[in-house]
């Protein structure tokens, strides 16, 4: 088997508010291998995005800390870099697309003077070259007119076309791993169609590993290799991307198969929601955090915290009592889909 | 046409782009731009189309929230365009509104309760009963009646779009405007509020504008639905034939891009990809809009198919038609009442 790029284990990330600690990550572990996408799923407030941002330590201080963990890349513990070290290492092997590109680019700067700087900062580039660089990555992808867009401001962009930009922007020095938190959210259908395509174009030119962001389940079926989905802070199920679809095995992930509207089934006459609404992050759960919600839920899921066990293949990991061996049957949408 | 709850007569609304210290007139935004639509009672309409297509500019133009710039609006026959604010209070009582933010659509320094009897306190209803009433829509959306003292910070984002609809209910209205009303939730969180809005409307009999650009949201909830791009309707069909049977290639292109969650299907998916972005609407292309991005015309040009005449677009060979002349929305294809505005409108099934 092929060494993890990233090793991220037991992390936590907790954040103090006045009206306690927001256990936001609490106890995440996952690896992630080069040249694969790997979606992290989860609803708001999930721990999602502060686990990509841990990853970066770019996590708000003094409020945010990460308490404990380890993130090994290439076999290196970032929580143990200095910051000159960690700056280093940001946007030259771990780059980051965020979810809103007119806050992540500078407005009074042209988009290829943001674009070239990473040459400049990173590679000591001349002002000459750094320019030539940034035409190049527009072109990539696929800017119309890159030679004359290269000089225009963001606000001169679409939405689309700022995307594009933050992507040439992150891809620019060849990275590893590609975090893309939430990169289409913010755009309409056919332009998340035509981001999504360019994210994959570039991970194969650069051979970069994604680490994909998403609460779309849509998005995720279509590119990711592995999937994780988080629920209240942890992970509640992770797998690869077909067995996650075909065979969930916690109901949180039954649950959010079965509550989206799909285009490509027959219209249900109800959708099937998960009842109540997440937890508060302000306590540390000792039970099934999904429990209040869950449809199948046991004594035992109240009294205790189900651990990450193995069910199905040998990489196919979720955190309920019952996963290896449920006594109940999934929804009938999703067995009829197996089938089918 | 009696019996349309609402019916809606080449509405436009232009909204004028000014400069200088002067605000001297520079031009205009064409939100809205000729749109005739209707919807009959206990019916639900569909709106879906991309940011700045106008949807919004729509809904808030059919509740007089806006003043449209020409058109007609008519209410169970009555043509309220221009009637004297004081029958549109009254008749706002017929009409109501589901806004998109839960968190900026309810006023942080009112309690639950306040928030729900207020449009009672506005239109005097209720009187000494008021406090039974919002009891009782506080419980109906799913709500517990007791948390009628707490704030709006108080609750999340699906509660909070519940203690919206509970305040649209409150005059119990025969038409509710919902503007994206689940596209800020979770999943899980949408497909409740998705089944309140259809008991409530079993229950009471409710006529609903679903205003939303997801696809397949708006083909659980309507009975109807209307393609909008750059302020005009494209597409105008039934559910089940602008799913099954799209006809104009802006539809098509908009069902193609919605991902599906099943990893086969989705990876197997061909699906057509629209180059560039939504022309400004200050300056909308000539004749057919979507010109400047359809490949449905580049085909026709290309094919020969229809003996046409063929145009440049930025290098593009398209069918000379549809740069000069606007298609009108017509009916097209098998179904009845399947309008689709293309000239060379042709089935494909993308799903």
């Amino acid at each position: 088997m092929t060494e993890p790029l990233l090793s991220v284990r037991d992390l936590k990330t907790h954040f103090q508010t006045d009206d306690g600690v927001v256990r936001a990550v609490d106890g995440v572990s996952f690896d992630i291998f080069p040249r694969e996408v790997f979606a992290v799923v989860g609803e708001s407030g999930s721990g999602k995005s502060v686990t990509a941002l841990s990853i970066l330590n770019l996590i708000p201080k003094p409020h945010g800390k990460i308490v404990q963990g380890e993130i090994l890349f290439h076999g290196q513990d970032l929580l143990r870099l200095k910051d000159e070290e960690l700056r280093q290492l940001r946007g030259n092997k771990i780059a980051m697309i965020f979810q809103d590109p007119l806050t992540a680019l500078n407005p009074v700067f042209t988009v290829g003077h943001q674009i070239g700087e990473v040459f400049r900062v990173h590679r000591g580039a001349s002002k000459k070259q750094a320019h030539a660089r940034a035409i190049e990555l527009l072109e990539l992808v696929d800017i119309p007119r890159p030679d004359q867009r290269v000089d225009e401001f963001p606000h001169q962009f679409s939405g689309g076309m700022r995307q594009r930009a933050m992507i040439a922007m992150a891809v620019a020095l060849d990275p590893d791993l590609l975090i893309a938190d939430e990169p289409t959210t913010a755009l309409d259908v056919t332009i998340q169609a035509q981001i999504m395509d360019v994210l994959l174009k570039v991970k194969d030119e650069f051979n970069s590993a994604i680490m994909l962001i998403t609460h779309d389940l849509g998005v995720v079926a279509g590119v990711a290799d592995r999937v994780m989905v988080m629920y209240a802070g942890r992970v509640a199920e992770m797998s690869s991307c077909s067995d996650l679809y075909y065979n969930p095995k916690h109901p949180y992930a039954w649950g959010l198969m079965t509550s989206i509207t799909r285009l490509d089934q027959e219209r249900k006459d109800r959708l099937l929601p998960i009842q109540g609404t997440p937890p508060s992050l302000l306590q540390e759960f000792d039970y099934c955090p999904f429990s209040p919600r869950c449809p199948h839920v046991q004594d035992v899921c109240r009294k205790e915290y189900p651990v990450l066990r193995q069910c199905g293949s040998h990489d196919h990991t979720a955190a309920c009592h019952f996963a290896a061996d449920p006594g109940w049957e999934p929804p009938v949408e999703l067995v009829a889909e197996k089938v089918s | 046409m009696a019996d349309k709850l609402l019916r809606v007569e080449g509405l436009v609304k232009h909204f004028p782009i000014t400069k200088g210290l002067l605000r001297r007139r520079s031009g205009e935004v064409k939100a809205v731009d000729g749109v005739d639509l209707s919807i009959g009672q206990g019916q639900t309409l569909g709106i879906v189309g991309e940011s700045g297509c106008g949807k919004s500019t729509l809904a808030r133009c059919i509740l007089r929230l806006l003043e449209p710039t020409a058109g007609k609006i008519f209410f169970e026959g009555e043509d309220i365009t221009h009637v004297e604010p004081k029958r549109m209070r009254s008749l706002r009582r017929q009409m109501q509104m589901v806004f998109q933010d839960p968190y900026a659509s309810l006023n942080p320094r009112m309690t639950v309760r306040d928030i729900v009897s207020e449009p009672m306190a506005v239109h005097g209803l209720h009187k000494g009963k008021r406090r039974e009433r919002v009891g009782e829509l506080i419980e109906r959306v799913g709500l517990n009646p007791e948390h009628g003292n707490r704030y709006p910070h108080e609750f999340s984002g699906g509660q909070r779009q519940r203690i919206g609809i509970a305040r649209a209910l409150a005059l119990q209205p025969k038409l509710i405007v919902c503007d994206e009303p689940v596209s800020a939730l979770d999943v899980s969180i949408q497909a409740q509020v998705i089944n309140l809005l259809e008991d409530l409307q079993s229950d009471f009999g409710l006529t609903y504008l679903f205003i939303a650009h997801d696809l397949s949201v708006v083909r659980h909830i309507s009975d109807f639905v209307g393609v909008m791009y750059l302020g005009k309707i494209m597409e105008h069909s039934d559910r089940v034939g602008l799913y099954a049977k799209p006809l104009h290639p802006y539809s098509q292109a908009l069902l193609s891009a919605v991902p599906i969650p099943d990893p086969v299907k989705e990876k197997e998916r061909r699906r057509i990809i629209l180059r560039g972005d939504v022309p400004n609407p200050s300056n909308p292309p000539s004749g057919c809009r979507f010109h400047t991005r359809c490949f449905r015309s580049e085909e026709v040009a290309a094919s020969g198919e229809d003996p046409v005449t063929i145009g440049t677009v930025n290098t593009r060979q398209v069918a000379r038609v549809c740069v000069d002349e606007v298609p009108s929305l017509e009916e097209q294809g098998e179904g009845q009442g399947h309008l689709a505005a293309c000239h060379f409108a042709k089935q494909k099934q993308v799903i």
